[in-house]
């Protein structure tokens, strides 16, 4: 495998690989949580805590989990921190408690964490599982937040609670509901393709005469 | 009588799991491709749903609550779905081979399955007596069949279609589920009136 710098597996999460928009994994909090900028951030926080911890405690013990049973392991690390997050929040704050529910619980079974775990973890070095982890989680944040603060704009006309467009227009609620959600999402990924089909166009454009200068001589 | 019919028809319609709730999303992108192969993992996740919380639901109740240890919730109820998935598939493959080579490959992805979970949990949350939760579970499963099956006709229509590049794949599916799960909320009102 190839030696890869720090800084190159810190931000492979946020944009190369962004967790929600290229790789399509945890959609289901991703979709639920996403009605307010704020739960966004919180569900954000909470999913960084979970995997960078679970990420440096399965690269440290990589070598002492026997193969055949790894998964299990894995899965108790992950539902162990986020029994810790679960108690954190429902002891500070009870109002983020309220409104992510049901989905703390499930960050156990929200497939970044065990796939990160699976394909990075167990192959790397802690340093280096921590940085991915904190760049994971970092990358889910911030397009949550994104993804939250989108919809919170145009279903209620607040960003973060603070009225923007609340006073000028009727906001269109079927955004915060679950129709706008899948919406949302879908644009944003289209948008993210959109994007990358750009660059690869230019990529090859760039390519193409100098290798047709090539053919010349 | 009302009132179980009234927990079944909420959590089939109203309540959806896929398209209102947002649990279960994985599978319902990746599976609902094809009507046969819908099918088989809609039939698994209704008996891993049901079995779970008929195993679940006493844990809770008659050895984490008396313990005080209310918190191990996420830890044990993760445990025991995984080792009773595993299970499931272990006595399957001795008893019922040809079910087990239906289901076979749909059951490990169980596991890693949010709405297993969520039932589970939300039974708990909701203070639903045993039987309740098991009726709730059920018309869960049934949801997600219900949304799986309408959602592969859905895309079959889609694949045929020309449409911008940028939305081939998953973007055209997450829009198409939008217009479904924007059928669904009209299921929102009606449950609880129907039986005033």
């Amino acid at each position: 495998m190839e030696k890869k710098s720090k800084l190159s597996i810190f931000t492979n999460g946020f944009i190369k690989e962004n967790p929600i928009l290229v790789l399509i994994l945890g959609t289901c909090p991703t979709l639920a949580v996403s009605t307010q900028a704020v739960n966004g951030i919180g569900m954000g926080l909470a999913v960084v805590f979970v995997l960078t911890c679970s990420n440096i405690l399965i690269s440290a013990l990589k070598k002492i989990i026997p193969d055949n049973v790894r998964i299990p392991c894995y899965i108790v690390v992950i539902a162990t921190f986020v029994t810790i997050v679960q108690l954190v929040i429902k002891g500070f704050l009870p109002s983020l408690d309220k409104a992510l529910g049901l989905y703390i619980p499930l960050i156990v079974v929200n497939c970044i964490i065990l796939g990160r775990a699976e394909a990075f973890a167990n192959k790397n070095s802690v340093v280096d599982a921590a940085l991915d982890g904190l760049g994971m989680g970092l990358g889910y944040t911030v397009a949550l937040t994104l993804m939250a603060a989108l919809r919170e704009l145009l279903g209620a006309g607040t960003v973060f609670g603070v009225a923007i467009t609340a006073n000028l227009i009727t906001p269109f609620s079927l955004m915060i509901l679950a129709p706008g959600g899948f919406f949302t999402f879908g644009c944003l990924v289209a948008l993210v393709n959109y994007i990358q089909m750009r660059g690869k166009k230019k990529k090859e454009a760039k390519e193409l005469p100098a290798a047709e200068e090539g053919g010349a001589n | 009588m009302k009132e179980m019919l009234m927990i079944i028809m909420a959590a089939v319609l109203a309540n959806n799991y896929v398209l209102v709730r947002f649990l279960g999303i994985c599978p319902f992108l990746g599976v609902s491709k094809k009507m046969d192969s819908a099918m088989p993992m809609s039939i698994a996740v209704i008996f891993v749903m049901v079995l779970a919380t008929a195993v679940t639901w006493p844990i809770q109740h008659l050895l984490l609550d008396p313990l005080g240890i209310g918190y191990m919730q996420t830890v044990v109820f993760i445990l025991v779905i995984a080792a009773l998935v595993q299970f499931i598939e272990i006595f399957l493959k001795k008893s019922m081979p040809s079910l087990h080579k239906a289901l076979g490959v749909y059951l490990p992805l169980i596991t890693t399955n949010c709405a297993v979970l969520g039932v589970c949990v939300m039974n708990i949350d909701e203070g639903y007596t045993l039987i309740q939760a098991l009726l709730n579970s059920f018309g869960s499963g049934v949801g997600f069949m219900l949304a799986m099956f309408l959602f592969a006709g859905v895309r079959s229509k889609i694949e045929e279609n020309d449409y911008p590049a940028p939305f081939k794949g998953v973007a055209s599916t997450l829009v198409a589920a939008s217009i479904v799960s924007l059928a669904f909320m009209g299921w929102s009102g009606m449950v609880d009136n129907i039986f005033k």
